[in-house]
């Protein structure tokens, strides 16, 4: 009926090519990392100064100084490199990225994300969202279709704050992937016994290209 | 003396930092923070302080020590989230916080540092960031930001020498080499104080002109937030 976290995982990865570089995002997106297949030969970025981030670190190689930007250990693969924080930023904002992979809120057929704050209620900070959906040369969202009120958050404009505008490439749910055109989401692919009905805002999907 | 900027201690390489101050604080969320500067200024008595950092602090540590002691008047920073005190203290009122994107936040600390006084950038446009700011039209619609400077900057390096020249260990860089820039007086605390000439030259990360003050530091906890090892260490 719907797709795992692993399986939409596995969805976003089907568009990394060999020789790319790519960001993943806090929360749902570490799944990617965690199922990138060893031969993907792929650059992994992580916005808090390296690149070639590989895996998690075994006993022997931990070190508190080799984080992501979850603040988790990790470890690195051969070819990676090291440097400050404008420079990171220079990757993403340049447009050296290929792909970035964040998780979302809302996200709207105007191609607008949001998933920094929710006014009164949560302020996590945008970090560098904000940067990352204006510099990759794709955005991907990677999220739950519906939020934890049972609503599709796949909407005709979002309520939240933005993040960005007119920013978002393409949107893997569990149900679904779905490409934004500024009117509607067009339906790339569904889940195993999906059907248009399950998607809520029906009227915003157009069926298969 | 000549070109060494060596101080014994924190306590003394902080001395005129006063109340109302801007101080710049190295380091994501708590890896490469500078611990000792940090426990120093939990001891002094200053109040009013903008503070420019990533996370102030995370996840209880870190300059959460100073914030909770409500010296943090207004602060700078991306990223809220894995700091509950400062959340706390946003909703509440105590302290002042001005959210910029964090590559936004990166660029003004470097452009603090290399004489540029705002720049324009894309990131931020058509969102609650923008307000407020100039927008120009380029490729794309981008928005005025501008430059980050400080009074004091507090960075903590793997290795540096008298002078000031420093190596940082892998991801611990981030924010310190730009906030060393950025700042009139920049304090900073090594794990290995070495003598002149000690680094190579290719291999320093920051050159000594941009640091005032030197100092072998003690102690390091180097708390990791989120410890997770592969599946063959399990």
């Amino acid at each position: 009926m719907s797709w795992t976290k692993e399986q939409m995982a596995l969805e976003v990865i089907s568009y990394f090519k060999d020789g790319q570089s790519i960001n993943l995002g806090i929360g749902m997106p570490t799944v990617v990392a965690e199922l990138l297949p060893p031969t993907l030969e792929v650059m992994v970025h992580s916005e808090n100064g390296v690149l070639g981030v590989s895996g998690r670190p075994s006993q022997e190689t931990l070190s508190p100084t080799l984080i992501n930007a979850g603040k988790e250990t990790i470890s690195i693969r051969p070819g990676a490199s090291f440097f400050d924080s404008a420079l990171s930023f220079g990757m993403i904002r340049g447009g050296h990225i290929d792909h970035s992979v964040l998780g979302g809120m809302e996200v709207d057929c105007q191609r607008n994300l949001a998933n920094w704050m929710i006014p009164g209620q949560k302020i996590t900070g945008m970090g560098g969202a904000m940067d990352l959906v204006n510099g990759s040369k794709n955005v991907i969202i990677m999220m739950t279709h519906q939020n934890k009120k049972g609503e599709s958050k796949l909407v005709g404009q979002c309520v939240l704050p933005l993040t960005g505008a007119n920013v978002v490439d393409l949107v893997v749910t569990d149900l679904g992937i779905f490409r934004p055109n500024g009117k509607r989401f067009i339906i790339e692919k569904l889940a195993p016994g999906v059907e248009m009905k399950n998607l809520g805002n029906e009227a915003l999907f157009s069926g298969t290209k | 003396m000549g070109l060494s900027k060596v101080c014994k201690n924190a306590e003394q390489a902080l001395t005129g930092i006063k109340s109302g101050m801007i101080l710049m604080s190295g380091g994501f969320g708590l890896c490469g923070i500078a611990e000792n500067c940090i426990d120093a200024l939990e001891q002094m008595d200053i109040k009013d302080l903008t503070v420019i950092s990533n996370n102030i602090g995370n996840s209880g540590r870190g300059l959460v020590k100073i914030l909770i002691q409500k010296k943090i008047k207004r602060a700078i920073c991306s990223y809220v989230g894995g700091n509950p005190d400062l959340e706390k203290q946003i909703f509440a009122k105590e302290v002042e916080v001005e959210l910029s994107p964090q590559g936004t936040f990166a660029e003004r600390i470097r452009a603090g540092g290399m004489g540029i006084r705002a720049f324009f950038t894309p990131t931020g446009h058509g969102t609650l960031v923008a307000e407020g700011k100039e927008v120009r039209e380029f490729d794309k619609p981008c928005i005025m930001e501008t430059a980050l400077t400080a009074d004091f900057a507090i960075i903590k390096a793997q290795k540096g020498d008298h002078y000031g020249n420093l190596w940082f260990k892998e991801t611990a860089r981030n924010f310190s080499p730009l906030m060393a820039m950025a700042a009139k007086t920049t304090v900073v605390e090594v794990e290995e104080l070495l003598p002149i000439g000690s680094l190579p030259p290719e291999d320093i990360h920051l050159p000594g002109i941009f640091v005032q003050k030197i100092f072998q530091g003690a102690n390091y906890k180097n708390d990791i937030e989120f410890l997770i090892l592969s599946k063959e260490a399990k």
